[in-house]
């Protein structure tokens, strides 16, 4: 149904000083007394940081919760990867962060396209995420003293990202699902692990539950619920080649979506620099080289085409090339930042060397990544013990040893800043249906700075959604909808209809086939950089190859069984739809910001010019049916406290 | 490059399975093995075939989802790395790979490569926790711990849950798994006062989901593809036999 003609953003931020927002705002929101929160069933979908956490600490407080992921255990969920570290405010440097400078640099990292209050809050509950994590066992690197230790993190000027080794993603969310086994012990939350969520269902404009196919049995579903939660990840795989997990999606989110809940800033995706670059056509995903590498490596490509041709043909060696002749254009250009400039910014770069034809490696899309002269000044020890996995998981994907050759690099589709619309509560448009972490679009604005989405999920999960969750099911009777209702029969039907007209099709290409056809299109036309002559056509192109999709696609199997290449198929459907929004968002947004470059609008320096006049606004977009073009909503952004600025990382 | 392929299928849980035998050809050597499988699976489509079900989702040896048994070894031929990092360059042009599921009564094949490792999430849930609620908790550098205690307890925590020390342990012991949990939470000042209540109820529950006993033949540490060391199997069996003259969790660890 779509929304009245006067109806309006309501991002109910709270009113008073920033700094006491959130704090008056749980004093004022409703609670539901202890005895009664067992009365209340959630549903959250996903088990990654945002879910498990969420899950856990909502069970705790004595909700009854049902959740869901499609892999076979919540501890695989695709947050297991993050390797750099989580941001928080605890200044245990002694270094000069705060709360505030947290909250500052997050706003301007995001180039002032997010709400100050999300971001303020955010920084406040940072502190309470380590504490959290430290107390359930989980084992950040420490220093002799045996306090924690902090490194500086993706360009940030104080040190405040805690870390475990590289692999601080796995060590969080195994935290986060020993506290969700702990309360599916207590008989406190329902795992469902191996069943995908392809429904919301909404009853009296009330999310009441959703449908469901067991991967297994391919038995469809319903469940009902007070309320439910989405936290069900990126969807940086509608570009096919990602750093994301092969099976990250936008199925949960598109689904809400269709149903009603506006989706934001579609086109603010992050492309992060420091990627092994492509390989051949069979690249089934892209492999991150975490970002910290930029604090000893120093990035180059040769200054003369001529050279980098004889480096692609191996006519030359890497560490043959002159001092002279190299181009450290990071340290050129940004004399003060150098090499640690923010993830856009550096992407940027990296591919306009390789336009330029100076990029390096077989295909001449990779930059190097030099460690020759960290080794010499520090020693290989010292190299080998702060990236030695990183180095080894290197060499084990490109058989080269970065301790002799500098690596290679290209930045690839990592994060994905756009997504479901919510309030400060975390609400998105359609009444108890939330969404937390990265399926949101809430705090990252244009571009998202390192360390700070693991942040967020977890802040969201253990530190946000248990207060305002409250405050709606408060207000809700304890009767649940029954999951005989019409409604949910109605949805069962739509997805067993989608899914038979996949399986039915019988036609000649595969899934992946056009999901990788898909995928070239987003990343040449709506990836790195954007025009709107390149957008039009794109926009054409996916609808072209959609309706191909919808004729052509090959399934084979059937419903009622482990069915991979359906349960792609189904995914792939709602990328098709997404790709077509984003392109249209990023159309529509006539200004660059953060990743989000139009080359049209350019400093004379090549750096993003922003629009503050006319586009300081979250785009949400209202879907209103099928083939019919999104409806534009805009919610207009309030700088207060950060003074707006042409970023410059000079 | 070109391989004889004989891989395991079985359509499902209650069906009987056999090694069937494909060709493949043109495989690049910087493909990953399980790139190689996703030609394979797009040849299988384009016949009209049933593609080769297996498990994976990070690619990038972290989530442990992947599994597989090549050439009679988990993760197949190199050491301490996980499936999806194992590359082509790893095998001869012309050689035969052969494909299996990991075979232990605990894991039960779901479909072809596919299999049922839930046992892992209930010996987890069974105690391998610290009963901590969200919130109230003391500041995060109120407890020193010593910076190798920290290292120690994280090399046991990188445990990805693949389940390669299971697959490769000729009575399919779980000890592996089992011990790296109890042992990290052992080492860190957090997981001390419900030490010895842990270890006896997650080695319950791992005798109750049909694991093997453990006779040191070490093979789970030499196909790990984390490295974890057996030297947390001692050290569970320490804190076992500790827990046996404890009646309960108490601060001097006897009661
Ligand atoms: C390689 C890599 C490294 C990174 N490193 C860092 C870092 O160092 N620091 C940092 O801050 N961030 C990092 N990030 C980003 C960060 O990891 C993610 O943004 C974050 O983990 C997302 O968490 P999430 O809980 O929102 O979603 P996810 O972890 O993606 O979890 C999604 C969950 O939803 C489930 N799900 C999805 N759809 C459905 C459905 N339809 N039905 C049922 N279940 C469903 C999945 O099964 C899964 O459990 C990194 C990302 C990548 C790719
Ligand atoms: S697919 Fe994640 S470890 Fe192999």
């Amino acid at each position: 149904m779509p929304l009245d003609d006067n109806f309006q953003l309501d991002s109910k931020i709270p009113s008073g000083p920033l700094a006491e927002k959130w704090d008056q705002h749980k004093f004022d929101i409703k609670l539901v007394n202890p005895a009664n929160k067992r009365k209340y069933e959630i549903i959250v979908i996903g088990t990654g940081l945002a879910g498990a956490s969420a899950s856990a600490s909502l069970a705790e407080l004595g909700y009854n919760v049902r959740a869901f992921c499609f892999q076979d255990s919540a501890r695989r969920a695709h947050s297991i990867a993050a390797q750099g570290g989580i941001n928080a405010a605890k200044n245990y440097q002694n270094d000069g962060d705060s709360v505030y400078r947290l909250f500052y640099d997050t706003v301007k990292g995001g180039d002032y396209r997010s709400r100050e209050a999300n971001v303020y809050r955010l920084s406040q509950v940072s502190v309470n995420i380590i504490d959290q994590a430290v107390a359930q066992g989980v084992p950040f690197a420490r220093e002799y003293g045996g306090l924690l230790s902090n490194r500086s993190f993706g360009g940030a000027q104080v040190s405040r990202t805690f870390y475990a080794k590289g692999q601080t993603g796995q060590q969080l969310l195994l935290g986060a699902y020993s506290a969700l086994s702990r309360q599916v012990a207590a008989g406190k939350v329902t795992l469902h692990t191996r069943e995908e969520m392809l429904d919301v269902v909404i009853v009296d404009g009330k999310a009441c539950g959703v449908v469901t196919r067991n991967l297994i049995s391919g038995e469809i579903k319903s469940y009902s619920a007070h309320a439910v939660v989405l936290a069900s990840g990126g969807y940086g795989n509608v570009f096919y080649l990602s750093t994301n997990a092969m099976g990250s999606n936008v199925t949960a989110a598109w689904k809400a979506h269709r149903k009603g809940a506006l989706f934001a800033n579609p086109c603010f995706t992050q492309i992060h620099p420091t990627c092994i670059p492509v390989s051949g056509h069979y690249q089934s995903k892209l492999t991150l080289m975490s970002e910290s590498l930029r604090n000893d490596g120093r990035v180059w490509v040769p200054k003369d085409i001529a050279v980098s041709e004889k480096l692609r043909k191996k006519e030359m060696r890497p560490r043959d090339v002159a001092e002279a002749d190299r181009d450290y254009y990071l340290e050129r250009k940004y004399p003060s930042f150098g090499n640690l400039v923010p993830r856009d910014v550096a992407s940027r770069n990296a591919k306009d060397v390789c336009d330029e034809g100076r990029g390096v490696g077989k295909t001449g899309l990779a930059v190097f990544l030099d460690f020759s002269d960290a080794i010499n000044r520090d020693g290989r020890d010292v190299i080998e013990a702060k990236y030695g996995n990183l180095f080894d998981m290197y060499k084990q994907i490109t058989g080269e040893n970065p301790y002799e050759t500098p690596m290679m690099i290209y930045p690839a589709v990592h994060y994905t800043m756009g997504g479901l619309w919510v309030d400060y509560n975390l609400m998105t448009t359609v009444p108890g249906l939330y969404a937390l972490g990265e399926c949101n679009f809430s705090d990252h604005g244009a571009n998202r700075l390192g360390a700070s989405a693991l942040m967020q999920g977890l802040a969201d999960g253990y530190f946000v959604i248990p207060y305002t969750i409250g405050d709606y099911l408060a207000r809700q009777p304890y009767k649940k909808v029954s999951a005989d209702h019409q409604a949910f029969k109605e949805a069962e039907k739509g997805v067993k209809d989608s899914i038979d007209q996949l399986l039915n099709m019988k036609g000649e290409r595969s899934v992946d086939d056009f999901h990788r056809e898909l995928g070239k299109i987003m990343w040449d036309y709506c990836g790195m950089s954007r025009t709107a002559e390149g957008l039009t056509k794109a926009r054409q192109m996916v609808k072209d190859l959609k309706v191909e999709f919808e004729k052509n696609l090959k399934v084979i199997g059937s419903a009622d069984e482990l069915n991979q290449t359906l349960e792609k198929a189904l995914r792939v459907k709602d990328f098709f739809e997404l790709a077509e929004l984003m392109i249209v968002d990023a159309f529509e947004r006539n200004e660059s910001c953060g990743g989000h470059f139009r080359e049209e609008y350019q400093t004379p320096d090549g750096e993003a010019l922003r629009d503050d006049e006319n586009y300081r606004y979250v785009a949400a977009w209202e879907y209103l049916g099928e083939g019919k073009d999104e409806k534009l909503h805009k919610e207009d952004l309030d700088f207060e406290y950060v003074k707006l600025t042409q970023r410059s990382y000079k | 490059m070109k391989f004889t392929l004989k891989i395991w299928r079985q359509a499902g849980a209650n069906q009987s399975g056999e090694l069937k035998t494909y060709e493949i050809d043109n495989i690049s050597s910087d493909m990953s093995f399980l790139e190689m499988l996703d030609v394979l699976n797009e040849n299988l489509v384009q016949k009209g075939e049933d593609p080769v079900h297996f498990d994976h989702d990070c690619r990038e040896g972290i989530c442990g989802m992947c599994s597989l048994y090549i050439n009679g070894r988990a993760h197949g031929p190199q050491r301490a790395i996980t499936t999806c990092q194992l590359h082509m360059r790893s095998f001869n042009d012309g050689d035969t790979i052969v494909i299996e599921p990991w075979r232990a009564k605990a894991f039960p094949v779901v479909k072809d490569l596919v299999v049922d490792r839930s046992a892992f999430d209930r010996i987890i849930q069974a105690g391998g926790f610290v009963s901590v609620d969200t919130g109230g908790v003391p500041d995060a550098n109120l407890i020193p711990i010593p910076k190798d205690t920290a290292s120690e307890a994280m090399d046991a925590a990188t445990c990805i849950g693949c389940g390669a020390c299971v697959a490769t342990c000729k009575n399919a012991s779980a000890m592996l798994f089992v011990s790296a949990k109890v042992s990290q939470l052992a080492m860190l000042p957090q997981g001390q006062v419900e030490r010895y209540s842990r270890v006896e109820k997650m080695v319950a529950q791992m005798d109750e989901e049909g694991f093997g006993s453990c006779t040191n033949t070490y093979a789970c540490e030499a196909e790990c593809p984390k490295e974890i060391s057996v030297t947390n199997i001692a050290r569970m069996n320490a804190e076992y036999l500790k827990s046996k003259f404890t009646s309960s969790d108490s601060f001097a660890g006897k009661s």
